[in-house]
């Protein structure tokens, strides 16, 4: 069965592409940047962090790439003042949603969220701050969790469940008490599920989920999560 | 430090400026009329509050400077223990883990219930974020501010 092409603009650059690709998909192969975050290739998109937000022709609300299926004729642009406001905002609140405090985390100089506060001029975070303390959870031999770090983009719950395979990662409660649990809400130690891949730290953008003793920079491999593709050409 | 590793830089920089005001000139009060004050650290007590209202009345342009100013950073970090924070961590500091004297003390200024950035009390106009700032950074900020220009750090800055 052959798949249909479709034709459609990005940033005035006509491209084509197989009609179920993503406008992420479609724009990574044309070397046309989107920022993401909760993106990761080799998992299922979530569209949750609305970072790769971007505008189609003639419709007034914005979609977010890495969900959205590319159709025909669709004329779209990535970057416009819009856009980049809107790219501003998103990091600005993820900032202030829970304690982000660089000097003190283990991802200082490796953080894909301090990236892109660096990226789009994030000098200061212009709205009220939440201080959450929720508890370290250090019970893992080898991993830590610190919830206070965590921007929920829920990369770990999605390669503990699709390429592990073995779903010990996900979320209780909803919106801003939103929590990454392990199994049942249990200590990560007391985990029945868990096989201590280390995939979970391996995909955090932030300094959530980490090993212990190590910065991120020595144990992230960011560019080129190589698991996330051997698993999914299989 | 970071403002002192500006280096040769400071000869240059001497000229152009009048250093009216500092922790370590010998005038005690805040100066009628300055053009541009940089601030650092994070507002912590009602000492602090006071100095910053009275320098925002009597400067043109404010800079916060560093992360401590800009976010809070790690003197910030008691704000986790809850909202209404200082009784906790001066009993924890100066009660539960001293092994002499355990006492709160008085002749001190008084904590605030929080720790809070500079621009979450006052109007700032500019901010160096960086912990520790960058001294190429704040040398920029401040010859564009001498200059009479509006410094625009976009890309030359690093968050956090």
């Amino acid at each position: 069965m052959s798949q249909k092409t479709v034709r459609l603009v990005i940033d005035g650059k006509e491209v084509h592409a197989a009609e179920d690709e993503t406008i992420l998909k479609v724009a990574l192969e044309n070397e046309i940047d989107i920022p993401t975050m909760c993106y990761l290739e080799g998992l299922s998109g979530l569209g949750g962090c609305r970072l790769c937000l971007v505008e189609a022709k003639g419709m007034s609300k914005l979609f977010p790439a890495c969900t959205t299926p590319v159709s025909n004729g669709m004329e779209i642009t990535t970057n416009s003042e819009r856009l980049l406001k809107h790219r501003k905002k998103v990091i600005e609140l993820l900032l202030s949603e829970r304690t982000h405090i660089c000097s003190v985390c283990v991802a200082n100089g490796s953080c894909e969220l301090q990236e892109m506060a660096t990226r789009f001029g994030v000098d200061h975070v212009p709205v009220v701050r939440r201080w959450t303390g929720f508890e370290l959870d250090m019970s893992h031999e080898r991993f830590v969790i610190d919830r206070n770090r965590c921007i929920l983009c829920t990369r770990c719950i999605r390669v503990c469940d699709e390429i592990e395979g073995v779903h010990t990662l996900d979320l209780k409660m909803r919106g801003k008490d939103a929590q990454v649990i392990m199994d049942l809400d249990e200590p990560w130690a007391s985990s029945y599920s868990c096989t201590s891949c280390s995939k979970c730290s391996a995909v955090c953008p932030v300094g959530a989920i980490y090993i212990k003793g190590k910065s991120l920079a020595e144990t992230k491999n960011r560019a080129l999560p190589e698991f996330v593709f051997e698993r999914r050409k299989r | 430090m970071s403002f002192l590793d500006q280096d040769e830089r400071l000869i240059d920089l001497s000229e152009k400026i009048d250093l009216v005001y500092s922790p370590i000139v010998d005038i005690k009060n805040f100066p009628e009329a300055v053009d541009v004050t940089l601030i650092e650290g994070a507002v912590g007590t009602d000492e602090q509050l006071n100095l910053l209202r009275e320098a925002r009345e009597h400067s043109r342009i404010i800079v916060s400077l560093g992360d401590c100013a800009v976010t809070g950073n790690a003197t910030a970090l008691r704000n986790t223990v809850g909202e209404n924070n200082s009784d906790l961590v001066l009993k924890r500091s100066y009660v539960d883990n001293a092994t002499i004297q355990p006492q709160i003390p008085k002749q001190v200024p008084r904590l605030l219930k929080q720790a809070y950035a500079l621009h979450e009390i006052v109007k700032v106009d500019f901010y160096i974020p960086g912990c520790p700032p960058n001294a190429d950074l704040i040398n920029y900020m401040i010859m564009e501010l001498v200059s009479g220009r509006i410094p625009n750090i976009d890309s030359k800055f690093k968050y956090g």
